[in-house]
């Protein structure tokens, strides 16, 4: 069975259409990149999977595992495994990230029927993950993305990610703001997690992350839909040609 | 709303108000009423001095002559004062003179509180002085603090063991006609703590009370006392809780502070009063003054206060900065949810030259709630060089609740420099989004969100207490999302 399935997803914000007619399909264990032009609806996309309020579905459906999304709370959909790595992910001044980690980790476990994690058990879990993409230790201790540089940010999303062990992760932009070196470290960390029973959808702009996420499936998105779905070699291809043959599509 | 909703509704009001139960004790109470009589009953109860008796007389007969203050901004229907109990304590047969011999009913509902009072059983580093309505029932490692010649007792007990340092420093802060309701409070004020740390000693142990209100029908008139001499320093906590009623009841305190030169005294207070239910029915009417008077030179107070509970709430813990070069600081967070009203803030009046004041507030508002903070910095003309920082920060639940900030500000004196930042949020869907979708539930979020807002006053608390401080701003919270 596939792991997630959209079918024909329309959805519009304060009366403006913004998605028409999502269909998309991912198996377990594979890498789809969603690429497209600005404004064309991939965040919103993100944003609906995940549950977000202030969107009206008018059409469709997303299903996990078979199983609607569509009445279940943006929490719930986290605990059955949806992960999304925000595009902006946002500042929440006086939480130390390692408590906001620690609360994500807890709220797991209590729907899991287990107890809190142990503060030295979780210390060397999140300490362990941290040097793996390269996150200092300070970074723990400062409050959840506050002053954090672009790539600083990046990185904290994906430690989130790699520390909550979802079914589904979207990285959405996660690319964006980082320099060479950093994005070879948030690639390996997704790398990582790459495995037969976990699904990723990467979105963005550049063939440039591709190249260190190799993905199975790649679409372009425009107009608020999918338009054209390929290979790795289709991400070639808009590197090189760029979007200007979808543009149109939005109108 | 059907039957099972509203029993499910009224188990979520219990749950989040744990402290609602009462005590089954027997109690003796003053007839209902305040006159001159209630009074004498009251200081003959207290075995009190005779010049104790006609302090008291004094402040009602100046009480009558007052009238209940409208400015602040709250609303509640008019007390009426001849319709409650004036004193209320649990009878004993014999003063019990150590903890062995308090009534274990009481005993075990400190336990329930969470303030074990068995010496074996308490937090270790804390001495505790528990009022049980109109008394102080025990307090707790006095002994050791006698030894290093910290006193720490009830009032009474202090007015009849230590009358000239009480009598000395009574009505010193906090005259008996400054205002209304410290006014009437200086006439029938029950029980509440008396502290003198000696020159020189940091008192090594926190001290707290824990005030509860049990009886129906009464009210609570809180004196404390806490008294600094010259390069001591103090650390001093106050809780207070009662049980769940449908009526209102009045807690009318007044604190006195007063620091000698170099001296320091900090004071914490977690309030949380049964705030009413969901509707606005029941809870505490919270009208209280506390004072500090910065006396001595270098000398430092600082108030941290952290009010959830209440159904109306009218204080502001204030610092006479006298001595040279003295410090105030107040760190507040005042949450109101529900139908809870709370105007709250602080004064920082400069007279010493140099001196300082920090006031740092954070109001968070949720439900139909209304909250104010009013605070008023005054620099005298003698005060050179005086200065003051302020930052007010407001925090919105919901569109039904309001949040007002009203800052004064005189400055007679021009070499005097104030800060005034303020700044009003709500909670962004952004971070409540950000929380769900790593796992937490809605009430989970708040909490984290609203304790991040509050965490520079927070971390002010002593350890021992921070922890239940951000379990209780969680707490309070809940229901004001989803
Ligand atoms: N909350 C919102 N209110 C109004 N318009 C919105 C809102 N969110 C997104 N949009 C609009 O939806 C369109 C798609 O935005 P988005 O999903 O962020 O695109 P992308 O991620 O592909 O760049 C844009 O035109 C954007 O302005
Ligand atoms: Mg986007």
């Amino acid at each position: 069975m596939a792991l997630i399935e959209i079918r024909n997803l329309h959805a519009s914000v304060e009366g403006k259409d913004i998605l028409k007619g999502v269909d998309l399909v991912i198996e377990p264990g594979k890498v789809h990149a969603l690429m497209g032009p600005n404004g064309t609806g991939k965040s919103t996309l993100s944003n609906i999977i995940a549950g977000r309020d202030g969107y009206t579905i008018t059409e469709g459906d997303i299903l996990l595992n078979g199983q609607s999304l569509l009445e279940m709370e943006p929490q719930d959909r986290a605990l059955a495994g949806i992960f999304l790595s925000f595009q902006y992910p946002v500042e929440i001044p006086g939480v130390a990230t390692s408590t906001f980690l620690k609360a994500a980790i807890n709220a797991r476990r209590k729907a899991a029927g287990d107890g809190e994690i142990d503060a030295m058990e979780f210390l060397k879990l999140v300490k362990a993950k941290a040097k793996e993409l390269g996150v200092r230790d300070d970074m723990l201790k400062r409050p959840v993305n506050v002053g954090f540089s672009g790539g600083e940010k990046k990185r904290a999303e994906v430690l989130q990610m790699a520390l909550l062990n979802p079914r589904f992760a979207i990285l959405d932009e996660t690319d964006s703001g980082l320099d060479i070196d950093a994005l070879k470290v948030v690639a390996d960390g997704v790398n990582a997690l790459r495995s037969p029973d976990r699904s990723f959808l990467v979105i963005t702009h550049y063939q440039r992350l591709l190249s260190y996420i190799v993905p199975d499936v790649v679409h372009v998105f425009a107009g608020g839909r999918i338009v054209r779905t390929g290979g790795p070699e289709l991400a070639q291809e808009l590197e090189a040609k760029g979007y200007a043959d979808y543009t149109g599509a939005a109108a | 709303m059907a039957a099972t909703d509203s029993t499910a509704q009224t188990v979520k009001e219990l749950e989040r108000y744990k402290y609602g139960f009462e005590t089954n004790i027997e109690t003796e109470l003053a007839p209902k009423g305040l006159n001159e009589d209630i009074i004498r009953f009251i200081s003959a109860k207290k075995e009190e001095p005779e010049w104790l008796l006609e302090w008291r007389l004094k402040a009602y007969r100046q009480w009558l002559t007052m009238t209940e203050p409208t400015w602040a901004n709250v609303h509640y229907p008019t007390i009426d004062f001849q319709d409650a109990h004036y004193y209320a304590a649990p009878r004993q047969k014999v003063a019990p003179k150590s903890l062995e011999e308090v009534d274990p009913e009481l005993l075990r509902t400190y336990e329930k509180l969470g303030i074990p009072l068995r010496e074996q059983e308490a937090l270790a580093g804390v001495a505790v002085d528990a009022v049980f309505d109109s008394v102080s029932v025990a307090t707790t490692y006095k002994k050791r603090l006698e030894e290093m010649g910290v006193i720490f007792c009830a009032i009474s007990e202090a007015v009849k063991k230590y009358p000239d340092l009480v009598r000395r420093y009574l009505g010193s802060v906090v005259p008996p006609g400054d205002n209304f309701y410290a006014c009437l409070n200086s006439a029938v004020f029950t029980d509440g703590s008396f502290v003198y740390v000696p020159k020189g000693l940091r008192c090594p142990m926190e001290l707290s009370t824990y005030f509860r209100i049990n009886e129906k029908n009464t009210g609570q008139f809180e004196r404390t006392l806490i008294v600094c001499d010259d390069g001591a320093y103090v650390s001093y906590l106050e809780g207070c809780t009662a049980p769940q009623r449908d009526e209102n009841q009045l807690h009318a305190a007044v604190v006195e502070l007063v620091a000698l030169d170099d001296a320091e005294i900090k004071y914490s207070t977690v309030q949380n009063w049964y705030p009413g239910d969901a509707k606005g029915k029941g809870g505490i009417y919270n009208f209280v003054t506390k004072r500090a008077a910065c006396r001595g030179r270098n000398s430092k107070v600082m108030w941290t206060q952290v009010e959830t509970g209440s159904a109306v709430t009218w204080k502001y813990p204030s610092c006479i900065l006298q001595g040279e070069n003295s410090v105030g600081e107040f760190y507040s967070v005042a949450i109101t949810n529900n139908r809870q009203q709370a105007d709250t803030g602080t004064k920082m009046i400069h007279i010493g030259k140099n001196t300082r004041s920090k006031i740092i507030s954070k109001g968070i508002s949720a439900g139909y709630s209304d909250q104010t903070y009013r605070g008023l910095v005054r620099i005298q003309p003698g005060a050179d060089g005086a200065r003051n920082f302020t930052q007010c920060d407001s925090l919105l639940i919901g569109d039904q609740c309001g949040a007002h900030t009203v800052p004064y500000i005189e400055t007679k004196n021009p070499t005097a420099r104030t800060e005034h930042e303020a700044t009003a949020s709500r909670i962004s869907e952004d971070q409540l989004f950000y929380c769900l979708q790593r796992g937490l539930n809605p009430e989970d979020a708040v909490g984290l969100i609203v304790n991040g807002f509050c965490k520079e006053v927070l971390q002010t608390l002593p350890m021992e207490f921070a922890v239940e401080a951000q379990k209780l701003v969680a707490i309070s919270l809940e229901g004001s999302v989803g």
